[in-house]
């Protein structure tokens, strides 16, 4: 391989010499220590190259290895429940070498020694085209993990191995082409992390991606292949939230990458998911997880690249036919990342000192996510949930503002709720969800009245909005019964509906169902209160009915299955808003 | 780093070329590796300590930490030491004073070790990472019981000019223990550009509660050169590293002011002629306050713990200035200071509602310090908040316009900032008192209101008499 010459180094940035003939983007070894970089600018003999570890110690005059390829992740079996760093080294293997993260350690990314139960579906003659499934492996007790021919590669099958346990290297069947090259598959193939996986078409989006959070579900859902941000200043319980979605989210699998964020967040995640049990396949959500953690005490261009890693996992998987859910926390900081690249290769900054070319980076990784009909034929989609940590919580600044251009489904957290510690602290007055068309079809399914019943909630809270300006000049009490109603139904809304404690055994993950009944019941309630009110009831009335108590905890106090309470306390609510009514009319006919 | 491949120490280079700032610009050198120490010698033989930043085959770019004051391009000489800048690690360097570079400051000899550390440190790997759970007892209700404290918990107070932010940092010192191990803290001290006066009162209130010889001071005050400050928290920081992953002790970092760290930073970004993001300050804030507050935690297998506690003032108390703002997104939560409490004569002036603790969540309630602790903080937390509502509406239809159960929010407020967060600089509370006084608190609102709170909870502290026995 040819090797070049350092001749600068300043920070994550090394320029060397005599590298004419390295690519755009090419893997180099830079140093004695053959440090991982890779080439971002190529000017006559001299290429400029992000090095994605601690750069001090090194010297000019040491040399750097040209590798030929670009930089690319290892796909196969034993992804999932592990834990990586940006450039998919994985961190337990680093971890057997020392508590800190050394530089120059290689590892491999996947162990090519462990063996997998093989169980092939394709024989000798089948015609394969590139991404089709030839065999399967239990990855974990509820992924199927298949194999797949790598985009690119296609032909006959030549032969297949029987089904058996075989490791990295084994040839699990060999295809020949049309020009009679003949092509091994085995269980690993790599690919280039900044190039999206190809598919055969793009599909609309039709489904939900139920979350069990009820302010998401009900109010700004998202779809399943949809983008969405979750912007928040500091505190607002953006990583919370972020979690909570990692953890109980419809998808088959989550990529979860922390980047530029705390230490101790990837370890709370790595100690508290595989004990938490998915509420779809009853295992453990470890099992469904991968995690990409570049911190922000890590190296700065490794976190640039980290979420490309991640969402070149995503695809893969959605190339099995999954939906595939991926969390990054947080883009601000892989912003910044780029930002600190480009001040010190000297680029002429846009807003902020961002770089001109910042919108166009978010956009490649949102568009990353879809629904897709996959090469090999099935179904899948990839959900982008991208946070964003707007400086000084404003988000008029240039990543939030470009981010909103990509994405269809703007959960903003708001303040003050996180100060009440009102979680999850989405606001519904700045939140919007563009895919409520497509998910209202999904509930109706369900429950006809779905989108009435969340109009009902909604108007409340809007109206409640612009209603708490006035109370807060004259006086909550000063307002007319039927205004002070929506305050008070407002109340009840946020504290029973909205406000989702996850910390809370049944209270952590709502069931559609049961998001179903609960909107059902709070939509009466309200209906029938103004009702009431306009028929001369007074407030009071209504506040003094003692279930009240039990529909403010039903969020926590009942089940998710359980018919039985909802049932009763459904009864019970009708029961009293009715003797209510009851004694109104006996009122007004006396 | 040590062992490197060129020596070239007895080597020495004559040819500075610009003198700018802080910054040195040298010729004519070679074999120099990037962030390498560099001993610089002044015309008049003082010797200085400098630092690598930009290296290309025949020059180099080389801050000084102790100034450019009096440099000469014609009689400077510098020498390469082939390695980054070290300091030696002990557990005698306990009850010692250092400058920020880790030389003694206090007339006694350095500290004889055969473990010299790299500054810079390198990134815990977050596998490694014991998640912090250890409840710290700091006697503070308002931090106990509203924003508790872990062991291993990054945790900086924001504060103002003038707020007794050193007094509360104190008194964290003197105080925090765990409830069931008799274990002190180490406190490593950090100070980076206060006065004089202000790392007098710590020494002062170390020794009056006898803990000095536990805590080793890296002070590098107002009048030292600014340079050095980018060290100093480096400096303190590896020794801790030492005390608690080597010598599993556990210990307590106090760095004071980051304001002025950032200050010094900024300082070399804009010498250098850097492109500056908010404010002046260099886009890669961000990850260099990250490779500060991330050298705190516990690992794996046991061993100590380093628990951080900076401290910064907000200029003109604005929270989204740079420095809070990106030191609030990268450590696990906030202690913040409110002025307007402050002159109401509330101490310790810990303002209800931005001050958080992210690591709260698993180091309360069951087993760890009482069940109801999560839920009563919650209930505080919502219940106050609504006091704020109501305040400003009071100010503007007048107290007694307001609603009965609004009144006995006002009330409530009244009890919560007089009797809960406020209390003796010298009081420590039990947890049990502090959730003792947190509910008398709650009991001023009628039952139904607390929905935060569950039903047994209620039946249990709710209905119980006030136990009256609580020390005020």
């Amino acid at each position: 391989m040819k090797t070049g010459i350092i001749i600068r180094i300043n920070g994550p940035i090394v320029e060397a010499r005599q590298m004419e003939e390295v690519g755009m983007l090419e893997v180099v070894e830079v140093g004695e220590l053959r440090l991982i970089g890779e080439v971002i600018r190529v000017r006559g003999e001299v290429a400029t190259i992000q090095v994605y570890e601690e750069t001090s110690g090194l010297r000019p005059g040491e040399p750097v290895y040209c590798t030929g390829r670009p930089l690319s992740v290892c796909l196969g079996p034993g992804l999932l429940g592990t834990i990586y760093d940006g450039i998919q080294r994985p961190l337990a293997r680093i971890a057997e070498g020392g508590a800190f993260i050394g530089r120059g350690v290689k590892k491999p990314a996947l162990d090519l020694e462990r063996k997998w139960s093989f169980q092939p579906i394709v024989k000798v003659g089948d015609e394969l085209k590139p991404g089709m499934v030839i065999g399967g492996v239990q990855e974990t007790e509820s992924v199927l993990h298949r194999v797949m021919v790598p985009p690119r590669v296609q032909g006959t099958v030549k032969s297949v191995v029987p089904p058996g346990e075989y490791d990295g290297h084994a040839e699990l069947c060999v295809l020949e082409d049309v020009a009679g090259k003949r092509t091994p598959v085995g269980f690993y193939q790599y690919w280039p992390v900044r190039q999206g996986r190809p598919s055969a078409s793009r599909l609309p989006l039709a489904q939900p991606l139920l979350t069990g959070l009820r302010v998401v579900d009900t109010f700004f859902p998202l779809a399943k292949g949809g983008a969405a941000a979750i912007p928040g200043g500091f505190g607002t319980g953006k990583t919370m939230t972020q979690q909570a979605l990692a953890k109980w989210c419809e998808a088959k699998i989550i990529v979860y990458i922390g980047c530029g964020e705390r230490g101790n967040e990837m370890t709370e995640v790595l100690r508290e998911f595989p004990e938490l049990i998915d509420p779809r396949s009853g295992r453990s959500l470890m099992e469904r997880t991968i995690l990409i953690a570049n911190t922000s005490n890590m190296p700065v261009a490794a976190r640039e690249v980290s979420i490309y890693t991640g969402i070149s996992l995503a695809e893969y998987y959605r190339d099995m036919g999954y939906d595939v859910a991926i969390m990054a926390d947080s883009t601000s900081r892989w912003a910044e990342a780029l930002r600190e690249l480009s001040g010190r290769l000297e680029e002429m900054p846009a807003d902020e000192g961002f770089p001109a070319y910042l919108p166009d980076r978010l956009a490649s990784f949102y568009e990353r996510s879809g629904r897709v009909q996959t090469l090999g034929g099935a179904e899948g989609t990839v959900s982008v949930i991208g946070a964003v940590s707007p400086p000084g919580g404003d988000f008029s600044e240039p990543v939030t503002q470009h981010t909103t251009r990509f994405i269809r489904c703007f959960w903003a957290l708001d303040r003050d709720l996180a100060n009440a510690r009102h979680y999850p602290a989405i606001s519904w007055r700045n939140s919007y969800s563009e895919y409520l068309p497509e998910t209202t079809q999904w509930w109706r399914q369900y429950d006809l009245t779905w989108k009435e019943n969340r109009d009902v909630l909604m108007n409340v809270l809007q109206e409640e909005v612009s209603l708490q300006r006035i109370a807060k000049l004259v006086g909550p009490d000063a307002l007319p019964e039927s205004q002070r109603l929506t305050l008070f139904a407002a109340e009840i809304i946020k504290n029973a509906f909205l406000q989702q404690n996850s910390f809370d055994e049944v209270d952590m993950y709502c069931s559609p169902k049961k998001q179903l009944w609960m909107m059902n019941l709070l939509a009466f309630f309200i209906t029938r209160s103004q009702e009431l009110i306009k028929n001369g009831c007074t407030l009071n009335e209504i506040r003094a009915i003692p279930d009240l108590d039990r529909m403010n905890r039903m969020k926590s106090e009942i089940k998710n299955d359980d018919v039985a309470a909802m049932t009763s306390l459904e009864q019970r609510v009708h029961a009293a808003l009715d003797s209510i009514a009851r004694e109104q009319l006996a009122r007004a006919s006396k | 780093m040590t062992d490197s491949p060129i020596n070239h120490s007895g080597l020495q280079y004559t040819g500075v070329s610009n003198i700018d700032g802080p910054l040195m610009f040298i010729q004519g050198v070679s074999g120099v590796a990037y962030n390498e120490l560099v001993e610089v010698t002044a015309p008049n033989g003082d010797l200085r300590l400098g630092q690598v930043l930009d290296v290309t085959t025949d020059a180099a770019l080389v801050q000084i930490f102790g100034g450019t004051n009096a440099l000469s391009k014609a009689h400077t000489k510098a020498r390469f030491l082939g390695h980054s800048l070290e300091i030696p690690c002990s557990v005698e360097m306990l009850g010692r004073v250092f400058d920020g570079l880790g030389r003694p400051k206090d007339g006694l000899p350095p500290p004889l070790s055969r473990e010299y550390r790299n500054v810079n440190g390198e990134p815990v790997n977050p596998y490694s990472r014991e998640y912090p759970r250890d409840f710290i007892q700091t006697g503070i209700s308002s931090i106990d019981l509203m924003n508790t404290l872990v062991r291993g918990q990054k945790l900086p107070i924001f504060s103002g000019n003038g707020l007794p932010h050193n007094r509360l940092a104190a008194q964290i010192a003197r105080q925090a223990k765990l409830l069931n191990e008799d274990v002190q803290f180490a406190i490593v001290f950090a100070a980076m550009g206060v006065k004089y006066d202000v790392a007098r009162f710590f020494v002062d209130s170390f020794e009056q509660s006898g803990v000095l010889r536990n805590v080793a001071m890296f002070l590098s005050l107002a009048d030292d050169p600014s340079v050095e400050r980018m060290m100093t928290p480096r400096s303190a920081l590896t020794l801790a590293e030492y005390l608690a992953y080597d010598c599993g002790m556990h210990v307590l970092v106090l760095i004071t002011d980051m304001t002025n760290y950032c200050e010094a930073l900024r300082e070399i970004a804009t010498a250098r002629g850097e492109i500056p993001s908010r404010k002046g300050y260099p886009g890669y804030l961000y990850s260099d306050l990250a490779s500060l507050y991330e050298r705190a935690g516990r690992l794996r297998g046991g061993g100590g713990s380093i628990t951080q506690m900076p401290i910064l003032t907000m200029p003109s108390d604005d929270i989204s200035h740079p420095v809070p703002d990106l030191t609030g997104y990268i450590t696990e939560g906030q202690i913040v200071l409110d002025r307007e409490m402050y002159q109401r004569g509330i101490y310790p002036p810990v303002a209800g509602l931005p001050s958080l603790s992210r690591l709260m969540k698993d180091g309360i309630g069951k087993d760890r310090t009482r069940p109801d602790h999560p839920h009563v903080a919650s209930q505080l937390f919502a219940a106050y908040s609504k006091v704020k509502d109501i305040r400003s509406l009071a100010a503007v239809i007048g107290n007694e316009e307001l609603s009965p159960i609004d009144k006995l929010y006002m009330k409530f407020g009244e009890m919560f900032e007089s009797r809960v967060i406020a209390q003796g600089e010298f009081e420590d509370r039990t947890i049990e008192q502090s959730l003792q006084l947190g509910w008398d608190a709650l009991r001023i609102l009628p039952r139904n209101e607390l929905l935060r709170v569950s039903e047994e909870e209620l039946n249990q502290y709710y209905s119980a008499l006030p136990t009256g026995t609580v020390s005020a």
